[in-house]
């Protein structure tokens, strides 16, 4: 054995064979991840592609003896490294050589779906092609005889219909016998249109013995005729200067190629699909188009948007915030007087350590559970019926005035659960600027967190009026997004267009099993990482308010505060206040924790919100709220914001561009409160 | 064969048929379309062009959002309206 084997998983049994390693590749809104869901099922580790931020998805399964490694790829349209998610799945193909893979189509789309496939057949590694969705294509007229395709093809071709989990296991079948024989594969390959062959050919002598394995020499020359960046670069350092600068030459002589390429590819699919395909003729009108009369309406699909939105929001509250107030008042309370009879008898500072710091946190993370779970649902069902791609259409003309296109405005929606996904859903834009610009705005979405806050501290101070008070200060939000955006496009990213072109996939049933996983998926994940800081960061409030008195008011944090009370005062705070905005930095819902602890909740009987109703005045509320809804991003979110940008001056001049914003807000709110003579 | 005209795709009512004849921003902008399924020499009907906002446009049974300056660099030929393609 050598020492840095990775670990492997061994079964008792005798070892039958090494395992076998399946690529899932597709493209996108295939039904690729309800394939994935169904073939590996709970076993499934979910995790980042080695230095990227784009989710791995990998799975085991285990068919009589035989493992198969399971590796969901990117969902992509094609193979030419335009986004990151294209050089994964190809890196993937091409380094990690799988023993097979598994490309799942839409039936219903077959020719675009078969474009990847035309790529994929260029690399070395065989291919099964799985079609799914098979219903959806014969509710559309059109009829398909896949062993017509597969002979047309070369490759086996599976029908699928993953939803109601058919075919998936003869799909795996196939795939696990074509890996154990990959000679008997000998597909049809398309090549490449007259007119450039000959330029093919000597671009693929030029490169001769200076293309290094795993790459082949044929497959880089026609990727550097479609103008592929990637393997442009590489050629370059491979070659020597002149061999180079003779490609180069061919090149710039042929700049069209690469749409002759495209025709040519489509031409070949033409072929390959003539004798298997039925298809209706166009003029039907499907459900779809029904649906996208209202959906995609410039006036009612806005509309439509602005309901879906208020829904979640609903829901959100209604559902989640009760569960939320159960789960704190019979669960954890219980527990922290459970736990305080239990310890009477030992020391008083572990005792309120464990009470208040450890069980204080750990409740804050379980009681974020409800709204997670509400909102990822609503989010996996808006996306997975077709919908989200719809609201991206109707948003893109506003999104226009803030410099973007309605791409950006999925991770934005995303940043009202969390503002972590957010800023990392926005590697769907293209553009660097637009993705810039959308991670700097997204911080400006309220998240679940800060909404929790608004849920829970606007009935305290605002009583009757509290809904009013949310709504305003969401809307506010929003205004100040809106304005930043419109400033920033005008100044930092004037005269940056980026280009808008998405798919609007079919509308259908939602997959309850892959709106299970995603939920699961995202919460664990919040779970496992934020869930940890703030557990840290509530005990280290805990200790910096307990040391070195065990009175609050003398306790190191108070001192901290104090030093700040200049500045709390322009904005009606007080120390505890400021404190309490400092500990949101670390997680925004620790806010709620710190004021709890300082304003002595539990205490005295009332709790938290009768002490705060009694000694703050609403003016002073309202400031409070305003700049928490705008303060700087929490940790997590600056941190995904570095690793995103990979520029601490961007991430820095995000910071401090909120920073300020929220502090002159504060400020304007409480002074416009006083100078009106209200609420103070 | 008056009718048969080239046109930006920007410059198309809703409804109406086109055939692709040339991609105008780059390889990059041509290999993108290529995968979700514009390829020239493609059928292409309009589906919707509001005055502002992005095109809906049907291609390959996808259908396929696409801003305004993308959609001003897909250089078509206008198909009879209403007919089926006479490109074929």
């Amino acid at each position: 054995m050598q020492p840095n084997d990775p670990p492997k998983l061994v079964s008792d049994r005798a070892p039958a064979e090494t395992s076998i390693v399946v690529g899932l590749a597709g493209q996108p809104n295939v039904g690729k991840s309800t394939v994935f869901n169904l073939l590996t099922g709970l076993g499934q580790h979910v995790g980042n592609w080695p230095g990227k931020t784009v989710e791995r998805k990998e799975g085991m399964l285990s068919r009589d003896g035989t493992r198969l490694r399971i590796v969901d790829l990117p969902g992509t349209y094609s193979l030419t490294a335009n986004s990151e998610e294209e050089r994964i799945a190809r890196d993937f193909i091409v380094h990690d050589e799988p023993d097979v893979i598994v490309m799942i189509a839409d039936a219903s789309a077959l020719e675009r779906n078969l474009y990847l496939l035309a790529e994929l057949l260029v690399l070395p590694v065989p291919v099964v092609l799985g079609l799914n969705m098979m219903d959806v294509a014969e509710a559309q007229g059109i009829h398909i005889e896949p062993h017509v395709l597969a002979a047309a093809l070369g490759l086996p071709v599976i029908p699928l219909v993953a939803t109601k989990n058919q075919g998936a296991s003869e799909l795996i079948a196939t795939a696990e016998h074509l890996a154990r024989e990959p000679a008997s594969f000998r597909p049809a390959r398309p090549e490449i249109a007259q007119p450039h062959r000959d330029v093919l050919a000597q671009v693929r002598t030029l490169l001769t013995e200076h293309v290094p394995a795993p790459y082949r020499e044929d497959w880089v020359a026609l990727k550097l005729l479609e103008g592929d960046r990637e393997v442009t670069d590489n050629a370059q350092s491979w070659l020597p200067e002149n061999n180079w600068s003779s490609i180069e030459v061919l090149l710039k002589e042929h700049e069209d190629a690469v749409l002759d390429i495209a025709s040519g590819r489509y031409d070949w699919i033409a072929r390959m699909v003539r004798a298997a395909v039925m298809h209706p003729g166009l003029g039907q009108i499907s459900l779809t188009d029904r649906l996208d009369r209202i959906a995609v309406h410039p006036f009612w699909g806005l509309l439509l948007l602005l309901a879906m939105f208020a829904l979640v929001f609903w829901l959100t509250f209604t559902v989640a915030a009760p569960i939320q107030q159960w789960l704190d008042v019979f669960v954890i309370e219980q527990l922290q007087s459970w736990l305080a009879a239990t310890l009477a008898n030992a020391p008083p500072w572990l005792a309120d350590l464990l009470v208040h710091g450890v069980l204080g946190g750990v409740g804050i993370v379980v009681t974020f559970v409800p709204i997670l779970v509400v909102f990822f649902t609503a989010l996996a069902f808006l996306e997975d019926t077709g919908y989200l791609a719809r609201a991206a259409y109707v948003m893109d003309r506003f999104m226009h005035l803030l410099g973007l296109h309605g791409k950006s405005f999925l991770p934005l929606f995303l940043g009202f659960g969390c503002n972590v996904p957010a800023v990392m859903g926005a590697r769907v834009i293209d553009s660097q600027s637009g993705r810039l610009l959308t991670i700097l705005l997204a911080p400006l979405v309220p998240c679940s967190a800060r909404l929790l806050i608004l849920a829970l501290l606007t009935p305290v101070f605002f009583g009757n009026q509290a809904l009013v008070v949310s709504w305003g200060l969401v809307l506010l939000n929003i205004l100040v997004l809106a304005a930043v955006g419109i400033a920033l496009n005008h100044t930092l990213f004037r005269g940056q267009h980026a280009a808008f072109i998405m798919e609007m996939p079919l509308y259908h049933l939602p997959n309850l099993r892959s709106i299970g996983y995603f939920v699961w998926n995202n919460t664990w994940a919040f779970l496992r990482k934020a869930g940890t800081i703030i557990l840290v960061v509530s005990i280290v409030i805990w200790a910096l308010s307990s040391f070195p008195d065990p009175d609050v008011e003398q306790s190191y944090l108070a001192r901290f505060g104090q030093s700040l009370a200049p500045i709390g005062q322009l904005m009606g705070m007080d120390w505890r206040m400021i404190v309490a905005l400092i500990s949101s930095f670390i997680a925004k819902e620790n806010a709620i924790a710190t004021l709890g602890i300082l304003y002595g909740a539990g205490e005295g009987g009332g709790g938290l919100a009768g002490t705060m109703a009694a000694v703050v005045s609403p003016a002073t509320a309202l400031s409070f709220l305003t700049v928490t809804m705008l303060f700087i991003p929490c940790v997590a979110t600056v941190a995904v914001m570095y690793q995103e940008t990979r520029s601490w001056r961007w991430t820095l001049f995000g910071v401090l561009l909120l920073l300020l914003i929220a502090l002159s807000a504060g400020v304007t709110v409480y002074q416009g409160a006083k100078w009106l003579g209200i609420g103070v | 064969m008056l009718k048969q005209q080239e046109a930006c795709l920007d410059q198309l009512a809703p409804g109406t048929r086109a055939v692709v004849r040339e991609l105008r921003g780059g390889r990059g902008f041509a290999s993108r379309l290529a995968g979700m399924g514009i390829s020239v020499g493609c059928q292409i009907e309009v589906l919707q062009n509001p005055a502002h906002g992005p095109l809906l446009v049907l291609v390959r049974d996808t259908r396929i959002a696409l801003g305004r300056g993308e959609a001003s660099k897909i250089l078509v030929r206008e198909s009879e309206r209403g007919q089926p393609d006479a490109a074929e």
